[in-house]
């Protein structure tokens, strides 16, 4: 009885060797893996269309918003910080992939209290970075009046001299020089673009007044960012399901190193690598 | 995995996330640097700042996928299905940013162009009028 048994499970063994037949793993990852270094792959494509997108519309602007003038806003009423406020982004998200990392480390070793610790840390850090995103969209939206279809941040290309002020930064006489920025202000409803003359080049004399930005700038920015907040947030639901099944123990039964959790830090450190281009992209250049 | 006892991964990270966090602090401030706002009156060429963080993200992007993702711990066929696909999309994003410049530079010379064809004494007549006039 015990030898038929076996001759069996052997037989079943045999079956499933060779390369076509099932018994051995792809590139030795195993299937979930491997699918989920693909999907990524797939994302990857996704956003390098809206990259390509963003790139090509950007450099066939005469003007484009200058990013240190745009993102410079930071919580507590301070402004004029340029890029402050996206590096501490930048590094909730860097720190959150660390502490991903610990927790598929902590995995490895099947350590459940260590792989719950610090996949609550890595959530707690997708929430911190989903807060300053909301933060940082509701400024552009309520404070700067920026929508998907208008951009009131716009870029001198001649000098010039201001007719009147803003009530804010822009006093009457103040001057500028070509490639500097500006934000068209809303009062009551109503677009408030200031007049200026202008002192140099041909138009030299002329009286004008400040121009909208590149339209397309809006939609690039709500869409390309949102995107991947969109990510973010899928990811920390994500990470949730993972957390609350590793605390109830079912992957210390499957007993492969919690592997699920390595999973989902693979999509999880992927959303940190969009966003290392995202920042490149619309921050740094 | 699997290469490394505990202790060793443990350090390998905190290596990588210390190397990152420095790069994105020179990034940040190289950019600011770049565009005058450290230095008064100091500037740096757009394309020397432009090549500098790309090549600093594409370092930012090896560190995370070797070591963070562990492609270092894979076999070469899975990293070049990944990579080689990979690395054709950001030599795609680079072409669509050159192509963009090229569109900005047609897009003067049409404008120039349009303004010396109306100093030019105007065609009488086109063609579209005198159809509409044979029809009548």
């Amino acid at each position: 009885m015990a030898t038929e048994v076996m001759s069996h499970e052997h037989q079943a063994e045999t079956q499933n060797q060779g390369a076509w037949k099932g018994g051995t793993e792809p590139f030795k990852a195993s299937y979930g893996k491997l699918m989920m270094w693909y999907f990524l792959l797939s994302d990857a494509f996704t956003f390098s269309g809206f990259l390509i997108a963003y790139g090509a519309l950007r450099f066939s602007m005469p003007t484009w918003p200058v990013p240190d003038f745009v993102f410079s806003a930071f919580p507590g009423g301070i402004h004029h910080k340029p890029l402050l406020f996206v590096t501490v982004m930048t590094f909730i998200l860097l720190a959150s992939s660390f502490t991903m990392v610990r927790a598929v480390q902590e995995g490895h070793r099947e350590n459940k209290n260590g792989v719950v610790f610090w996949m609550l840390m890595t959530i707690i850090g997708g929430l911190m970075f989903l807060g300053c995103q909301a933060w940082e969209w509701t400024t552009l939206i309520k404070e700067e009046h920026m929508t998907v279809s208008v951009n009131p941040f716009g870029t001198h290309t001649e000098a010039g001299v201001y007719l009147m002020g803003d009530g804010h930064d822009i006093k009457e006489g103040d001057t500028f020089k070509p490639g500097d920025s500006y934000l068209i202000h809303k009062h009551d409803g109503e677009w408030m673009p200031l007049k200026y003359r202008v002192t140099e080049g041909e138009h030299a004399g002329m009286e004008k007044q400040q121009a909208f930005g590149p339209k397309a700038f809006g939609a690039l920015f709500f869409f390309i960012t949102g995107f991947h907040g969109f990510h973010v947030f899928s990811g920390v639901l994500f990470l949730l399901i993972i957390c609350v099944n590793a605390a109830s123990g079912l992957y210390v039964r499957r007993k492969n190193g919690y592997e699920m959790v390595e999973k989902i830090g693979l999509y999880w450190h992927f959303v940190d690598l969009v966003w290392v281009f995202v920042f490149l992209v619309f921050y740094l250049l | 995995m699997g290469h490394l006892s505990y202790e060793a991964s443990k350090r390998v990270a905190t290596k990588t996330i210390g190397i990152l966090a420095v790069i994105t602090i020179f990034e940040v401030l190289f950019a600011l640097l770049g565009k005058g706002y450290l230095v008064e009156g100091f500037h740096i060429s757009g394309w020397i700042t432009g090549f500098v963080m790309i090549t600093l993200s594409l370092v930012k992007a090896y560190l995370i996928v070797y070591e963070f993702m562990h492609m270092k711990y894979e076999v070469p066929g899975l990293v070049r299905t990944v990579l080689l696909p990979t690395l054709l999309l950001v030599w795609a994003i680079i072409a669509f940013m050159m192509e963009g410049k090229y569109w900005n530079v047609s897009r003067v010379r049409v404008k120039n162009d349009t303004v010396k064809a109306e100093d030019a004494p105007k065609p009488q007549g086109s063609l579209i009028y005198n159809i509409n006039e044979s029809n009548l």
